[in-house]
């Protein structure tokens, strides 16, 4: 494992992956250092969800190769169960666990992944709840949040786990407008923590703050890439110019 | 035709005689076939076609025939093999109550283990992935995840197979058994009143079904603590 921080955490080389003989992903490359913020962006059906999804075996590429950390993932548990210890996601639909309190969803994975006691878990658990702002939440169960709540109590869960990596797939999508900001207020201070990251996300304002690098994906393939400002001011491909003409008109 | 009320209430207590056989009945019934439930879902739900297909097998045979019919066979056909005779499993199988449980046990086990199957398939897809991507193993998962909600999912479709256990138990008179039902037809063989003689064991069985009915509708809102009213 690599401690410079040059040598990339992530990397996909020539991913492609099919749903029988439909290509969602095309050839993928992407290199990640620790410490950057990766946002993806691009039109549904682009395979940004397919994309993020193989970086924690939720799907398997069919080619190509894909490092996390050092572990490559091939169909080896070990370095699949090794990946999925470093990498936390968060999904578009909050995805709790709804027969279990807030606190419990996130004591379950220390307790049965990394074997933590108790009394230890739960406390880790209520630190992690301050840290989104909702401790006072903790012995309720999911279905009594709002929206905002549940993703910042997923959020937590993920952390929990104390990862190196970040996932996120659209996770303001499924919220009212009126709570998208409590929880891109969590992920703007994970950003600042210096939180590896890989937003799926079409909130724009978001990605001008905190992103290093703007991913643009169309038809399976990652059409352009750069750094904010570049990436919003001066779009050099055409469907790049027509998806941000779409979505900043809104 | 007359009609005597006395002779229902009369006959209630003398039915309660056959009571304990036919509890007796529905819990072992009950408790081996969750049981071979547990162990057919698995089984089916594995993945391997050579445990799912014999799993599949057990579960068309045994939904797909009257459970009058198989008592008939265990009772009066399984004695007819030598090797039956001679096995560990005769002790079992020469007594119509064996036979009884046996055959209630694996009608109940092929209807539960679909109905538990209806409780698994029910469970969001979500909640895997959530669990995968934290690094739960599959069992971890399917104990800590799935089990508790295909529980509550299926408590409803589990409460009907109760009770139509309970009332399949009334078969077990048809080998000579003395359970309620039992009980009930030999009354009626003295006292030619099959009408009040029948509805009175009728009444007992309403009140053991609203038992069981009452019991599940405390554990399944017990269950559900956590859904959103
Ligand atoms: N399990 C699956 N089986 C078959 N096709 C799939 C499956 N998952 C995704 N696809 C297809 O792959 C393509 C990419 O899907 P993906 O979910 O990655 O898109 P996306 O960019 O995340 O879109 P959205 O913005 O709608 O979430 C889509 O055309 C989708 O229909
Ligand atoms: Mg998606």
């Amino acid at each position: 494992m690599d401690e410079g921080g040059q040598q990339p955490v992530i990397l996909l080389e020539g991913v492609s992956k099919f749903f029988g003989d439909f290509q969602a992903l095309k050839d993928i490359d992407m290199a990640v250092k620790r410490g950057e913020r990766i946002v993806v962006c691009g039109p549904s059906g682009s395979g940004k969800s397919t994309m993020i999804r193989c970086i924690n075996r939720l799907e398997e590429h069919d080619k190509g190769r894909i490092l996390v950390n050092g572990h490559e993932l091939t169909g080896d548990v070990k370095d699949i169960d090794a990946v999925r210890r470093e990498v936390g996601m968060v999904f578009q639909s909050f995805n709790l666990f709804p027969h279990l309190t807030v606190v419990e969803n996130l004591m379950l994975a220390p307790r049965l992944v990394r074997k933590t006691a108790k009394p230890e878990a739960r406390e880790i658990a209520m630190r992690y709840l301050e840290r989104v702002q909702i401790p006072e939440q903790a012995d309720k169960f999911p279905s009594q949040l709002s929206g905002g709540q549940q993703q910042r109590v997923a959020i937590a869960r993920a952390l929990c786990m104390n990862p190196e990596i970040m996932l996120f797939d659209e996770p303001t999508s499924a919220l009212d407008p009126e709570m998208i900001s409590e929880v891109l207020d969590v992920m703007v201070d994970l950003a600042r923590d210096g939180m590896t990251m890989i937003c799926v996300t079409h909130e724009m304002g978001f990605a001008r703050k905190v992103a290093d690098l703007v991913v643009f994906m169309d038809q399976g393939e990652i059409v352009e890439q750069n750094p904010p400002a570049e990436f919003f001011e001066n779009p050099r491909n055409e469907r790049t110019k027509l998806f941000l003409s779409q979505i900043l008109t809104h | 035709m007359s009609f005597d009320i006395m002779l229902i209430v009369d006959s209630i207590p003398k039915m309660l005689v056959g009571i304990g056989l036919t509890l007796h009945l529905l819990l072992l019934s009950t408790v081996i076939g969750l049981i071979l439930a547990i162990i057919t879902l698995l089984m089916r739900i594995s993945g391997r076609w050579y445990l799912a297909w014999p799993a599949m097998t057990y579960i068309y045979v045994f939904r797909g025939t009257p459970i009058l019919v198989q008592i008939f066979i265990i009772y009066y056909g399984l004695p007819q093999f030598d090797f039956i005779r001679e096995s560990f499993a005769w002790p079992v199988l020469r007594a119509p109550f064996g036979c009884a449980v046996v055959a209630l046990s694996l009608n109940a086990g092929a209807y539960v283990s679909e109905i538990m199957r209806g409780g698994v398939l029910g469970v969001d897809r979500g909640l895997h992935e959530a669990g995968k991507a934290l690094g739960l193993k599959v069992h971890q998962r399917f104990i800590y995840i799935t089990t508790p909600i295909a529980i509550r999912l299926a408590i409803p479709a589990y409460s009907n197979d109760c009770i139509s256990m309970l009332k399949a138990t009334a078969l077990a008179s048809t080998v000579t058994l003395m359970d309620m039902t039992g009980v009930a037809r030999t009354i009626v063989a003295q006292t030619f009143a099959p009408y009040e003689i029948f509805i009175a064991a009728a009444i007992i069985y309403l009140v053991l079904t609203w038992v069981i009915q009452r019991g599940f509708g405390l554990f399944e809102r017990r269950m559900s603590r956590y859904v959103k009213q």
